[in-house]
């Protein structure tokens, strides 16, 4: 029932906003539904056990000639990116009703839109009902940075678009032929996608074509060329989305399909991909080095980032996907707070150019003070979000090759370098021209700012609450790959 | 006991709540006290726990709560309490109230008290937490925590983009070396499957000395020790990170941080004596640091800069001492130079606060006439520096020569080079900064006065201690019980049972000769540094003067900060251009847009089939049926 009515509510509220069109109340109507959200699916943490793994299904019957079944369910790990989504989306929209856009009931309700997809996505357990989520998650992106995005926003949102479609066009590919090699009667259900019998062959061509969906939206290096342009130009609460939440649906499908699925094909392969991943993880610190701009920065930043957890998907240890599952929330928390900060800088000063900034702490130590725990936490300090990830993927992939690990970590180096050159030159130094008169936050602004630093200690000191809940998915996913 | 421990974590971190998060409210001058108060209730505390567990055997775990737990891995906020983390915990406390409270005196006029004390309490947290850590992964949460407060002490003063470049550069050495710690650390799980200090420590000893895999581990926490205790490679952080206000420098650039990597190579002493070579490699890196730092230190002259490269080879001392065997003389050199080098700082922070902010010595000079206190307890650090008896340096000091006399005759004589060196360049600076005339501008000299009690108090506490310190671990010629030794020698009491070669200590005769030898020489390397600068002071650096190739080159500390920037700095830099502009753009988005451009061109050409004459679909159709019939015909 929950999970029903954590897919039907956003739509309720999407269409109602659309319908609104005094800005004060479509404001309210957005904050208000988003928060209620996050007070069902909070009630729905209330209702899980860790006992069964997965849990508050929803059977909605389904259409036997076409095989898919409208079933529904969440386990540890679906529930904590259900949990993530309708945890960011309100804080989001928190900092979006600063900006003044036009058309905002289109806006909001595109958000509720993309809301209701993301947790199909997470919650769907049938590949077809996937498949429908995910590219209904595109849409409202799409038209969320094609309008209300900056520069160059067309050409770049359509690349965007037909990147990111042409990957979920393979999916679909695959998805079909899945479908055929299923035990009979045939279905897209995912107990019994899971279970198609496949030859080694086939199931590398299966896993070519998921993984080309997955690595394009998570992205995995070389596939990432569309993020930063897109991060950079869409609207500040659309690269919120996108980066806190979206590519998750990436992540998510490696672990609910591809491990499952082609588990053979995973430990052939996983090599070359734990090599790509981390190609691409320095690939991307090593060009985070010079970005002139604070919005690209953090973009490749979170390029590093996601290859590490992509990395550690393909280890396929234990420690590695408990590290993956952390890192997930704790990747969504932090950028979503980096994104938050340069959004405030952004409204204040009209640029995120950062050689045009300086001494911001001086004139806003608040601001200051939240930009250094995101940071701290992306930097993976000890005792924030970021560590345990790092640390438990980095041990999982330790655990497979002690020469990858060691190259792995050098990202924590660079991130270091990275993130401290960008902190120094926006923060510190004298104030310049333009941030001489700048502002500190208003408690308005800091709102949607504390739950995130909330998160950051929690995750950091007491992970295990979040270990705890993934804990049996996780097992039964290695059960695919171990037996 | 689980709750007082608790209690001497929670203090320094309570206060940094306080005066971090009510940074408006609270009055600056409640906050200094409220922060120099909660260091020393932990100081309290920790007296308190240390003759509390003086009479248990054996390491005590106190469990706080459970950090990290999966199936295969368990990580608990557990703490340690033994003699070697009781002796930190007191240098800790105790050093770091007194430098709280010189903090108030020197910071009172700076508009960042409130964050200053905050940053000063929260390195104190982490640094206890370093050592009352009972496995590796709290002890990386300490180790990591005192690197991001060097970072923000260092950077103080922010709108100084120097200060900052010092800053990031400290953060990051540091974390070159955290890698190889948390390297070091999956191994150590790999190989243990744990993390906790007390159950490697068991399993190790089943492993035979020599093994790779502890050499792997040893070498790679060894980088983290480098990394955290500037040696050779990664100590030119420290010079720079000077450019923090001088308690920090006291506080986290001499007595407490830098010795972390002591700490921790002491606590895992039974890895090490189980991998001769890394003992060997410490051996090494810590004579050659001791001898370079104090040449460099020669040259210099910024006071504080100095002191760095002096703690360096201090440093560089302790680690020969670990490298040897002699956990405990490394243990005694670390608190000695707690006291003196602090000591020495505070002096330096008076003169520096005297003056005005000057830190360069040639402009300084008869100083001893307007900082009389000042002066004698300056005096005090740097005879004990020197490691002239009856101070406490000379103790220390004592015991990691005898040390490497029973390791080799060359070993102990370099060890006595790097003696001489220290005591040339400190009493170098004694003579410039305190004799002779001053050499400022008369404007300066009126305006120099005597630091407020706040500030003579500590250091008058700390000079007492630098004297007297050396009571703690007296030679055995001496005729009188070592305390240290006999308190601390359970510690090490397995892992020098394992060592294979146990350190061939010179008998008392020798021992005596020897000190006595070492000491002729300081008295007369004195004289000659009087003869130098004690009067006819004589500048080095005067551009004037034609400067030879290898003096050029001490004075620019070897280039090596330059032959760091042209290997890793510029390259890197380099690298993200190429990165971005050529790869990036235009390589991997080229072929990406390249494919959705020849996607266009296809659909362009073939555009030209749909031609909308029935007849020519017809064709076409007719001309597809022909060649399906022919495929046909060939198959048969």
């Amino acid at each position: 029932m929950i999970t029903g009515l954590l897919i039907i509510f956003p739509l309720i509220c999407a269409l109602i906003l659309f319908l609104l069109n005094t800005e004060k109340w479509i404001k309210i109507i957005a904050v208000a539904g988003s928060v209620t959200q996050f007070l069902i699916s909070a009630y729905g943490l209330f209702l899980f056990t860790t006992k069964c793994n997965c849990q508050l299904l929803l059977y909605l019957g389904s259409a036997e000639n076409l095989g898919i079944s409208l079933r529904f369910g969440l386990d540890g790990i679906s529930l904590l990116l259900v949990l993530l989504t309708t945890f960011l989306i309100p804080l989001i929209i928190l900092t979006t009703i600063q900006h003044r856009y036009r058309n905002p009931s289109a806006l909001y309700g595109l958000i509720m839109l993309m809301e209701m997809a993301f947790i199909g996505v997470f919650s769907a357990y049938d590949g077809m009902l996937f498949y429908i989520f995910w590219e209904l998650a595109l849409i409202p992106a799409y038209f969320i940075c094609a309008i209300w995005g900056g520069n160059d926003r067309i050409r770049i949102t359509l690349k965007f678009f037909i990147y990111t479609f042409t990957g979920s066009l393979f999916m679909l590919v695959g998805l079909i032929y899945l479908f055929f090699r299923t035990p009979l009667p045939h279905s897209f259900d995912l107990h019994s996608l899971t279970s198609a019998i496949l030859s080694s062959k086939e199931q590398a061509w299966i896993f070519l074509a998921f993984f080309l969906a997955f690595a394009i939206k998570i992205p995995i290096f070389p596939l990432h060329t569309w993020q930063p342009d897109t991060y950079t130009v869409a609207p500040s609460g659309g690269t919120m989305i996108l980066a806190g939440i979206m590519l998750k649906m990436g992540i998510y499908g490696l672990l609910r399909f591809l491990l499952p699925i082609c588990p053979i094909v995973m430990q052939n392969w996983g090599f070359i991909i734990i090599i790509l991943a981390v190609v691409g993880i320095i690939y991307a610190s090593i060009i985070a080095i010079r970005q002139k701009d604070l919005k690209r920065l953090v973009a490749y930043s979170s390029i590093a980032h996601v290859g590490l957890i992509s990395a550690g998907v393909f280890t396929m240890t234990e420690i590695g996907l408990n590290g993956v599952v952390i890192q997930m929330i704790s990747h969504g928390i932090n950028i979503v707070g980096l994104f938050m900060i340069i959004d405030r800088i952004e409204i204040r000063l009209k640029t995120t150019e950062i050689s045009r900034l300086g001494g911001i702490a001086l004139k806003a130590p608040f601001l200051a003070v939240f930009f250094m725990i995101f940071l701290l936490g992306s930097i993976a300090l000890p005792m924030t979000n970021g560590f345990i990830g790092e640390f438990l993927i980095l041990l999982g992939i330790f655990e497979y090759n002690h020469w990858i690990a060691a190259v792995t970590g050098i990202t924590i180096i660079l991130s270091a370098v990275y993130m401290l050159r960008m902190y120094q030159q926006t923060m510190f130094g004298e104030p310049v021209e333009l941030t001489s008169n700048m502002k500190d936050l208003t408690w308005l602004e800091a709102l949607p700012m504390i739950p995130l630093v909330i998160m950051v200690f929690w995750i950091g000191i007491f992970p295990g609450f979040y270990l705890h809940l993934a804990e049996p998915a996780i097992k039964e996913m290695l059960y695919f790959v171990h037996g | 006991m689980t709750f007082i421990l608790a209690l001497i974590l929670c203090f320094p971190l309570a206060g940094f709540l306080l005066s971090g998060l009510g940074f408006k409210l609270i009055p600056p001058r409640i906050t200094a006290i409220i922060a120099s108060g909660t260091i020393l209730i932990s100081f309290l505390l920790s007296v308190f726990t240390t003759i509390f567990t003086q009479h248990l055997t054996g390491p005590q775990i106190h469990h706080l709560f459970t950090w990290i737990s999966i199936n295969r891995i368990t990580l608990n906020f557990d703490l340690l309490v033994d003699p070697l983390t009781c002796i930190m915990l007191l240098i800790i406390t105790g050093v770091g109230f007194i430098i709280h409270v010189y903090s108030i005196g020197y910071m009172k006029e700076d508009k960042g008290q409130n964050r200053f004390f905050a940053y000063m309490n929260l390195f104190v947290f982490s640094m206890l937490l370093l050592v009352m850590a009972s496995n590796y992964a709290i002890m990386f949460i300490g180790w990591e925590g005192v690197g991001l407060c060097s970072y923000l002490l260092i950077g103080f003063w922010y709108k100084d983009h120097n200060f900052n470049n010092a800053a990031k550069k400290a953060f990051i050495m540091n974390r070159i070396g955290d890698l190889g710690f948390l390297l070091g650390m999956f191994f150590l799980f790999t190989t243990f499957g744990s993390l906790d200090f007390l159950k490697i420590f068991h399993l190790a000893k089943n492993i035979p000395a020599g093994s790779g895999i502890l050499i792997a581990i040893t070498l790679l926490l060894l980088l983290g020790a480098v990394g955290k205790s500037a040696q050779i490679p990664l100590y030119t952080w420290l010079p720079d990170a000077m450019a923090g206000p001088t308690p920090v420098s006291a506080l986290i650039h001499a007595a407490t941080m830098v010795t972390a990597g002591v700490y921790m190579v002491a606590r895992s002493s039974i890895l090490y004596v189980l991998a001769p070579s890394t003992m060997m490699v410490i051996i090494f890196v810590g004579l050659f640091t001791a001898l370079f730092a104090g040449i460099v230190a020669i040259f210099q002259n910024d006071i504080k800069k100095i002191l760095a490269y002096s703690t360096i080879s201090q440093l560089g001392y302790m680690f020969m001492a670990l490298g040897l065997g002699a956990f405990t003389g490394a243990m005694f050199h670390l608190t000695t130079h707690a006291f003196f080098k602090a000591l020495l700082f505070l002096g330096a922070g008076s003169v520096i606060h005297a003056l005005k902010g000057e830190q360069d010595i040639r402009k300084m000079g008869g100083l001893r006439k307007y900082l009389p206190k000042t002066w004698w307890t300056f005096l005090i650090g740097t005879i004990s520096i020197a490691g002239i008896p009856p101070f406490a340096g000379f103790f220390s000091k004592d015991e990691i020569l005898s040390a490497a006399f029973g390791n080799s005759l060359i070993l102990w004589a370099f060890a006595v080079v790097g003696v001489v060196l220290t005591s040339f360049y400190m009493f170098r600076m004694l003579f410039l900064v305190f004799s002779g005339a001053f050499r400022g501008s008369d404007e300066k000299r009126e305006q120099i006065n005597e630091s407020s009690v706040a500030m003579i108090f500590p250091m008058v506490i700390l000079a007492f201690l630098s004297f007297a310190g050396g009571l703690m671990d007296l030679p055995e010629y001496t005729g009188i019980s070592s305390w240290l030794s006999s308190y601390l020698n359970p510690v090490f009491a397995d892992s020098m049972a394992l060592m294979q070669s146990s350190p061939h200590l010179p008998d008392q005769l020798t021992e005596l000769l020897l000190a006595g030898f070492t000491m002729t020489t300081v008295l007369i390397v004195i004289l000659i540094s009087y003869s130098m600068f004690g009067k006819n002071q004589i500048l080095s650096g005067d551009k004037k003067v034609e400067q030879s190739f290898i003096k050029r080159l001490v004075v620019n500390k070897f280039f090596i900060d330059e032959l760091y920037e042209i290997l890793v700095v510029k390259p890197t830099m380099y690298l993200s251009d190429v990165f971005y502009r050529w790869v990036e753009v235009r390589f991997i988005d080229r072929i990406i847009n390249g494919i959705g451009n020849l996607a266009i061109r296809v659909g362009n050409i073939l555009r030209f089939l749909q031609t909308g004459h029935v007849g020519f679909y017809l064709f076409v159709m007719v001309l597809g049926i022909i060649g399906i019939l022919i495929f046909n015909i060939m198959l048969i």
